[in-house]
C-alpha cells in the first residue's frame, strides 16, 4: 500500500507572528519552523497501518524551497520512508492543491493524508482541491481511521453535535483532525536514519498561481476591560447604550 | 528550523578541517586561544537540534505535567519514566553501536544531558543511570561483561545506580570499608559492607560497587545485579530537593558475585571511580545549563505578566538586571563547556588516529581534560544555584510558594554542588592537577609565570587595544598573567605546603575558573560574529562584554584575598601591584549592556540565546 502524507512547514504555535512592515508577508527571522501538528496526525497515523502489520510505504511531501527540507527530514525521523519536496514556493492553496495532484497522478497511491489545515494560514482547502483534482472521494475532518481491506476503509469524522461514520472505496483524500492518531516523538535511532532515506527533489509543474495575497493586518488592537460591581447595573446599561451597543 | 542550519554544519566541519592539533588540559592559561579552534553551541547541525528538540518533547509530554506524580514517589513511575526515555533512545546516546547504542558524540551527549538537566529529579536518575551506572561498564568492562549488560542499559530494560560512598567514606572516597572476599570454591566474590546516597538505588538492577578485595589498600570495581542476593536497603532518604530521584543506603551482606563481574583489575577502583567523575563533572555541568535555562524562560515570562505599580515587573530597571545577569552567566558556563567538550572530542580523535582503541582514547582525553570538567563542574553548579536564587527574587512571594515553578527549582538545584564531588573539591583538585602537570613538565606553567614576573619589574606598556571585543580580549590575556603571577608565586613560597592552604587553593581555583570561562564567552561572541555577523549578535556582544567586566573584578578580589593570605611581607606590594595591573577595570557601562540583554529576552517572552 502506497501513503502519501502532504506536510507543511508552519511557524511553531508559540511565534509572535509579525508582517514585514508593507504588511506583504509573514516576517520569518527569528521563527521557528515545525511540521504543521495536524499534518503529523496523519503521518501518525500512516505510521500505524505499518505498525499494525500491514506492508506500507510512506511518502511525505512538502511543496516549498529549500527551506522546508528539515520539516521533510523530521517527517522522516518520526517513520516516513522517503520524502518529496516540490521546488517552488507554496503560493496558495489553488497552486499547493494542483502541485501536489499533478506529482500525485499514476504514481498509484491508495490514500493521501493531509492535515484539516494549516495552522498558519488556516485555509482548510487544500485537501478538497486535491481529491477534485484526482477525482478521488475526499473526507474531511476524519477522527479515526480503520482499513477494511486494501480497497475499502472505514472512518469516523466530526460533525457539528455529534460524529459521522462512513466507507469509502480507496484511493481517497483524507484530511485528518485530533483523535486519528496521537503525535509521535521522533526517537533518536529514527532521527539518525533520517540521513539516510530518500530526499527528492522534483520540479513543479507549469502552473499558474491563481491569486496573489495584497496585504496582511493584524488584528484590531484588544480594547480596554472595564469593570462595573455588580451594584452599578444603571452604569453598565449607560456604557452599552453610550457604545451604541444596545 | 532555516536554512542557516545547513550553513552552520557546513561552518562546523570547515572550522574542524581547520583545527590542526587538539590542544592539552589546563594549556589554555599558557596559550592565545583563536575563535575558530573553539566549538560554540551554535554550530550544533540539524540533527542534533532534532534530537534536542525530541528530548524536549518528550519531558513536555511525560515529565512537565507530571512533576507532582514524580516528586511524590509515586510507584513505579520512574523507572515506568527511564524506560520510556529508553524507547525514544535517550539512554543509549553515548553507548557504541555495536552494544545496541547510537555512538554519537561528546557534545551530542552533552546536548541531550542539557535539555534533561531542566527535570529536576529525571535529571539525577538519568545521569546515574547514563553516566555513572553505564559507563563504568562502558569504559572498562570486558567483551563479555559490555555485551551483557551495555545493550540492557541502553534500552532502559535495566537500571543501574553507582555504589562509591559510604558513611564513613565521602569525600574522603578511598576510606570506603565495604570488603570482597573469594570464596573458597574460588567461583564467587563475597562483598560486605554498607553504601550511602545512592542514586536509583531503590530500583536499579545493576549495581557498580568499589569494595576493597581483602586487604588491599585499593577498591575494586564489580558489577553487581540485584538478583545475586544479599543486598538490602533502608528507605527512601528524605531530602530537599529532587525528591522524585531514588536515593537509598545499601547494605551488602556477603553478597555473591561471580569473579568474571569484577571490572577491570584488581585494585584498579579508584581510578575508575575518578574517571567516570570526569565524564560525569562535565555532564553535570551540561545539566546545570539547561537547568538554568528554564528557570530564565520562566522567569521572563513571569516578569512580563506579574503587574506592580500598574506596569509589568518586567520595566523595572532592578529586574531587568537580574534577568540579564542570569541569562549572562548561564551563554558564559555553556560557552565554556561545550569548548572543552569539543576539545575532549578532538583530543578522542586525536589519540584514535595515533591508534588508541577508542575506549582508551575516550579515557586519556578525559583525563587530559580533568581540570575543564572539574571547573566547568563547579561554574556550572553555582551558576545554576544563582539563576534559581535570582528566579526565586524575580517571582517575589510566588517564588517561595511550592505552587509556582521556582520553589522547586530552587531546591532542586542545590545538590548539584554537593555530588559528583563537592565543588571545594573539585577546586583543590583542578588546582592540584595544574602543578602537578606544571611539576612534571607537561605544562610549561612555571616558566610561564616567571616571565609575568619578569614584566612585573618593567614598566607598563600602555598599548590600546581596538576593534570588536578586542579591549576585553587584551583583558583576558592579562588575567592569565594574574593567574600564572599568583599561582606561580604560591607554588614557589609554599611548595607542597600549598596542598594545606585550602583557601588559598580555592581562591586560585576561582581565578582560574573566570578566566576559562571569560575566555570561553569572548571567543563565542567573536566567532558568532564571524558567522552571522555584527549587526545579528549584538546581545551576544553585550553578554561577552559584561562577564569579561565582571571577571576581572572577581580575579581582582579572589588574587588579593590569595595574596594577602600567603604572600610574605615584603612580596605583597609588589604582587598587589601586578594584580592591579593585571585586573584593570573595562571602561564600560554595564547597566546599557545589561538592558540591552533583558529587553532582548523581554520582547520574545523567553531565555533567547
Ligand atoms: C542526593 C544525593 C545523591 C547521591 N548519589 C550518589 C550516588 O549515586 N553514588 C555515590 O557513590 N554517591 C552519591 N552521593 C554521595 C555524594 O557524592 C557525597 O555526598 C559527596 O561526595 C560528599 O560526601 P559527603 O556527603 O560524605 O560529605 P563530606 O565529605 O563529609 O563533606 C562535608 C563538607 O566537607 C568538605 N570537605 C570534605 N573533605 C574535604 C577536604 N579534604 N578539604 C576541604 N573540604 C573538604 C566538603 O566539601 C563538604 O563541604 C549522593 C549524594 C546525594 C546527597
Amino acid at each position: 500500500m502506497k501513503i502519501l502524507v502532504c506536510v507543511s512547514h508552519v511557524p511553531d504555535t508559540t511565534t509572535k507572528i509579525q508582517f514585514e512592515s508593507d504588511g506583504s508577508a509573514l516576517n520569518k527571522t527569528g521563527v521557528t519552523f515545525v511540521i504543521n501538528p495536524y499534518d503529523e496526525f496523519g503521518l501518525s497515523r500512516a505510521i500505524g497501518f505499518k505498525e499494525e502489520g500491514k506492508s506500507v510505504n510512506i511518502t511525505v511531501l512538502c511543496v516549498g524551497g529549500p527551506e522546508v527540507e528539515p520539516t521533510l527530514r523530521k517527517a522522516l525521523a518520526i517513520g516516513a520512508d522517503d520524502a518529496v519536496r516540490i521546488n517552488t514556493q507554496a503560493n496558495d492553496p489553488a497552486y499547493v492543491a494542483a502541485q501536489i495532484a499533478s506529482y500525485a497522478e499514476g504514481k498509484e497511491f491508495d490514500l493521501i493524508f493531509t492535515g484539516k489545515e494549516s495552522i498558519d494560514y488556516n485555509g482548510s482547502t487544500v485537501p478538497g482541491m486535491l481529491a477534485e483534482h484526482l477525482l478521488w472521494p475526499f473526507v474531511s475532518f476524519a477522527t479515526k481511521m480503520d482499513l477494511q481491506d486494501e480497497e475499502r476503509a472505514v472512518l469516523h469524522r466530526e460533525v457539528d453535535g455529534g460524529e459521522e461514520v462512513v466507507e469509502t472505496s480507496l484511493p481517497v483524500v483524507v484530511s485528518c483532525q485530533k483523535g486519528i492518531a496521537e503525535w509521535r516523538i521522533p526517537n533518536m535511532r529514527g532521527i539518525m536514519a533520517a540521513r539516510k532515506k530518500p530526499l527528492a527533489v522534483v520540479s513543479p509543474a507549469e502552473i499558474t498561481p491563481y491569486f496573489q495575497t495584497v496585504r496582511y493586518n493584524y488584528p484590531p488592537p484588544k480594547g480596554e476591560c472595564v469593570y462595573f460591581e455588580p451594584d452599578q447595573a444603571g452604569k453598565l446599561i449607560e456604557t452599552l447604550a453610550q457604545k451604541g451597543l444596545i | 528550523m532555516n536554512e542557516c542550519a545547513s550553513e552552520q554544519t557546513n561552518y562546523s566541519i570547515m572550522s574542524t578541517i581547520e583545527k590542526k592539533q587538539a590542544i592539552k588540559g589546563g594549556e589554555f592559561l599558557l596559550r592565545e586561544t583563536a575563535a575558530r579552534e573553539v566549538f560554540i553551541p551554535e554550530e550544533f547541525g540539524e540533527e542534533q537540534r532534532m534530537m534536542a528538540e525530541a528530548t524536549k518533547d518528550f519531558i513536555d509530554s511525560e515529565i512537565t505535567p507530571n512533576v507532582e506524580r514524580m516528586d511524590s514517589m509515586e510507584p513505579g513511575f520512574m523507572p515506568a519514566l527511564l524506560e520510556k526515555a529508553g524507547e525514544l533512545g535517550l539512554l543509549a546516546v553515548g553507548v557504541p553501536e555495536e552494544y545496541g547504542g547510537l555512538g554519537m558524540s561528546f557534545n551530542t551527549s552533552m546536548l541531550i544531558t542539557e535539555v534533561i538537566g531542566g527535570t529536576g529529579s529525571f535529571s539525577t536518575t538519568y545521569g546515574a543511570h547514563t553516566g555513572i551506572g553505564t559507563l563504568p561498564i562502558q569504559y572498562y568492562g570486558n567483551e563479555a561483561q559490555k555485551a551483557k549488560y551495555l545493550p540492557k542499559l541502553a534500552s532502559g530494560e535495566w537500571k543501574a545506580a553507582y555504589c562509591l560512598t559510604e558513611p564513613d567514606a565521602g569525600s574522603d572516597a578511598n576510606a570506603g570499608k565495604t570488603k570482597a572476599v573469594l570464596n573458597e570454591a574460588g567461583t564467587h566474590y563475597l562483598i560486605t559492607g554498607q553504601k550511602m546516597w545512592i542514586s536509583n538505588g531503590g530500583f536499579a538492577d545493576v549495581f557498580i560497587v568499589f569494595a576493597k578485595i581483602d586487604d588491599d589498600k585499593n577498591h575494586s570495581a564489580f558489577i553487581v545485579e540485584r538478583s545475586f542476593g544479599g543486598i538490602s536497603m533502608n528507605d527512601e532518604e528524605k531530602k530537599m530537593g529532587i525528591k522524585g530521584s531514588s536515593t537509598r543506603q545499601i547494605f551488602f551482606n556477603e553478597c555473591p558475585v561471580p569473579v568474571e563481574n569484577l571490572l577491570s583489575e584488581r585494585g584498579n577502583g579508584f581510578k575508575i571511580a575518578v574517571n567516570i567523575l570526569n565524564v560525569g563533572r562535565i555532564k553535570l555541568a551540561a545539566g546545570c545549563i539547561g537547568g538554568s535555562k528554564v528557570v530564565i524562560d520562566n522567569a521572563v515570562n513571569y516578569a512580563n505578566e506579574r503587574q506592580q505599580f500598574g506596569t509589568a515587573i518586567a520595566n523595572f530597571g532592578a529586574i531587568k538586571q537580574k534577568l540579564a545577569e542570569m541569562a549572562i552567566r548561564t551563554f558564559a558556563t555553556e560557552s565554556a563547556s561545550y569548548r572543552a567538550g569539543q576539545d575532549i572530542e578532538d583530543k578522542i580523535e586525536d589519540l584514535k588516529a595515533n591508534g588508541l582503541p577508542k575506549n582508551q582514547a575516550v579515557l586519556k582525553a578525559l583525563e587530559q581534560f580533568a581540570i575543564e570538567c572539574a571547573m566547568m563542574k563547579c561554574h556550572g553548579s553555582e551558576v545554576l544555584d544563582y539563576v534559581t536564587d535570582e528566579g526565586v527574587q524575580v517571582y517575589g512571594g510566588m517564588g517561595y510558594s511550592a505552587e509556582a515553578p521556582m520553589e522547586r527549582a530552587y531546591r532542586d538545584a542545590r545538590i548539584t554542588r554537593i555530588y559528583e564531588g563537592t565543588n571545594e573539591i573539585n577546586r583543590m583538585l583542578l588546582v592540584g592537577m595544574l602543578l602537578k602537570r606544571a611539576m612534571k613538565g607537561e605544562l610549561a606553567l612555571f616558566d610561564a609565570a616567571k616571565a609575568v614576573a619578569g614584566e612585573l619589574m618593567s614598566l607598563p606598556t600602555h598599548e590600546e587595544a581596538s576593534g570588536l571585543l578586542a579591549q576585553e580580549k587584551a583583558a583576558v590575556n592579562k588575567l592569565k598573567k594574574a593567574v600564572l603571577m599568583v599561582l606561580g608565586k604560591a607554588a614557589q613560597d609554599l611548595g607542597q605546603q600549598l596542598q594545606q592552604e585550602q583557601e588559598v587553593m580555592m581562591a586560585i581555583a576561582d581565578m582560574i575558573i573566570e578566566v576559562y570561562v571569560a575566555e570561553s564567552v569572548l571567543l563565542r561572541a567573536e566567532k558568532l560574529v564571524a558567522l552571522r555577523g555584527e549587526e545579528n549578535c549584538q546581545e551576544q556582544i553585550a553578554m561577552a562584554r559584561v562577564y569579561t567586566y565582571e571577571a576581572i573584578e572577581r580575579v581582582g578580589a579572589f588574587g588579593r584575598e590569595a595574596i594577602l593570605s600567603f604572600a610574605a611581607e615584603e612580596d605583597r606590594k609588589m604582587l598587589l601591584l601586578g594584580l592591579k595591573r593585571f585586573t584593570k577595570p573595562l571602561m564600560l557601562n554595564p547597566k546599557a549592556l545589561r538592558r540591552q540583554v533583558a529587553d532582548a529576552m523581554i520582547a520574545q517572552n523567553r531565555y533567547i540565546f
